[in-house]
């Protein structure tokens, strides 16, 4: 099996996107771009920063990686690397040059990992990274995390919340949610009243069935055999 | 101190903010208030034609920023309220020849004259809006009792808190009490539960605003429409005056219910 060409795993501010420093470029981010196109969703609004290490990159390959993050509606915030081509290329591009040190972010990877490996940051207990909304998510607002996500309100219909963990909603939940987004099947979604337009955890879909004038209940959703079910949350 | 700058928008076309604006700016004057209306729906005028002034348009809103004209060359004194004024639209441009730098500019050299000053936003959520809002002091947010309308205000209302401008007050437009009642349409209490925000005021549809509108002169210069008296009721509210909103036709609702009890136990 051929190395691992793209590591990525969670920072602080986003996603830290590691590009093997060796590999051909166009390998490079071909299977970038591949590995974001399989995990779309989680990927979509997402701000990241890019590590190409001691690879010169030219200010044309920087542009058109930058255009390929962007049609997949992906910010490239920030770029680190210990060329000094590469840095030129960032600044003249007017992209924050960042210097992650890269022996450190490659702690704890493991490259044989299958799918994408998101490593919190924070050496916690495993899953307590996350972050809490405490306001009502208005249609076209979209919240993206790579731990849980908390929200204090209600999430209105054509809002989003994506997140790598679970989804817990102190409030009405009747936008759009997607819990454990980068395949986690045991992430849950609980909320005070669960009518979200579509539910999705990992890789699977559910929308709420249509009853008119029900009482608000609290609620989770979670996989069992396969399939999301919705039970009274206890 | 000086004027209350007012941003009348909505996200979604069509629901009824030229209307509110032209009935909000003639109820205000006919209170005794100084006013001026400003259409900031570039390219797509509109404003003038509900107040019946468009045959008196000489310069436009494009032509003060621009300097072109002096700001009163551009203000058109109402037919009727002589305190009242609308600063309209250029038809030939686009959004983009004002920025909302512009329009604050513009706003604070009126606010020392007048006591209102009522904009009436383009729909959208781009430079067009963010024109109209960036001067508000307050901002009304129309929708109707549709749920594509209350989508868009809910995404309207994110955008207000974002740019701290308030989450701004609702007028709920064009509402049918007798679909209310049948659970066809939205009811008040439907549209607030998902806004979460204040209510200012619930315009009954009513078919004399759409001839009203084509005539220029607005619904509540007519006593007798009820989409006119909620207008009015609305201008009071923004006056400072303590007027409770109440559900469309809740209090004959009851007696049209016997009516209807009545006529359906002849029937059987």
């Amino acid at each position: 099996m051929r190395e691992q060409t793209v590591v990525i795993k969670g920072i602080k501010d986003g996603l830290l996107i590691s590009l093997n420093p060796t590999e051909e470029w166009n390998i490079v981010t071909a299977d970038l771009a591949a590995r974001i196109d399989e995990q779309m969703a989680f990927f979509s609004g997402a701000r990241v920063t890019v590590d190409v290490g001691e690879r010169p990159v030219r200010k044309d390959e920087l542009s058109s990686l930058k255009a390929l993050l962007e049609r997949r509606g992906i910010t490239l915030q920030a770029v680190s690397s210990e060329s000094h081509t590469t840095i030129e290329a960032a600044i003249a591009l007017d992209l924050r040059t960042s210097n992650i040190s890269t022996n450190h972010a490659r702690d704890g990877v493991d490259p044989e990992a299958e799918g994408v490996a998101f490593i919190v940051n924070h050496q916690e207990e495993d899953g307590s990274y996350g972050i809490m909304i405490r306001r009502t998510v208005r249609s076209g607002r979209r919240v993206h995390s790579l731990g849980h996500v908390v929200v204090f309100g209600d999430v209105n219909p054509g809002a989003e919340i994506i997140a790598g963990g679970d989804v817990i909603v102190w409030g009405r939940l009747r936008g759009n949610v997607h819990a454990g987004a980068n395949g986690d099947e045991n992430a849950v979604v609980c909320a005070l009243d669960m009518i979200p337009t579509q539910l999705r955890i990992a890789g699977h879909i559910s929308v709420s069935p249509d009853e008119k004038r029900r009482k608000p209940r609290p609620e989770t959703a979670f996989i069992r055999d396969n399939q999301i079910v919705v039970e009274a949350w206890k | 101190m000086g004027a209350k700058v007012v941003t009348i928008t909505s996200g979604k076309g069509g629901v009824g903010k030229t209307t509110t604006t032209a009935n909000l700016g003639v109820a205000l004057a006919r209170m005794g208030n100084k006013v001026v209306v400003i259409d900031a729906d570039i390219g797509l005028r509109n404003l003038d034609v509900v107040m019946g002034l468009e045959n008196r348009i000489v310069y436009d809103l494009v032509d003060v920023v621009e300097g072109r004209c002096k700001l009163r060359q551009a203000m058109i004194k109402h037919k009727q309220f002589p305190e009242l004024y609308l600063i309209p639209a250029a038809q030939t441009r686009d959004k983009s020849a004002v920025s909302p730098a512009d329009m604050i500019q513009l706003t604070d050299h009126l606010r020392p004259e007048f006591d209102f000053i009522l904009i009436d936003s383009p729909a959208g959520i781009e430079r067009g809006f963010r024109n109209a809002v960036a001067p508000a002091d307050e901002v009304l947010i129309v929708t109707n009792p549709e749920v594509s309308a209350v989508r868009d205000a809910d995404r309207i209302i994110g955008l207000l808190e974002a740019e701290n401008k308030g989450p701004g007050q609702l007028i709920l437009n064009r509402v049918k009490s007798d679909m209310v009642r049948k659970g066809e349409m939205l009811s008040a209490d439907d549209v607030t539960d998902i806004l979460a925000i204040r209510l200012i005021g619930i315009v009954p549809e009513d078919e004399s605003v759409i001839p009203a509108s084509n005539s220029g002169t607005p619904v509540t210069l007519n006593e007798h429409s009820r989409a006119g008296q909620a207008f009015r009721d609305i201008a009071r509210r923004l006056m400072g005056e303590n007027i409770p909103v109440v559900p469309v036709d809740e209090p004959n609702g009851f007696l049209r219910r016997i009516v209807k009890l009545f006529v359906s136990g002849n029937d059987g």
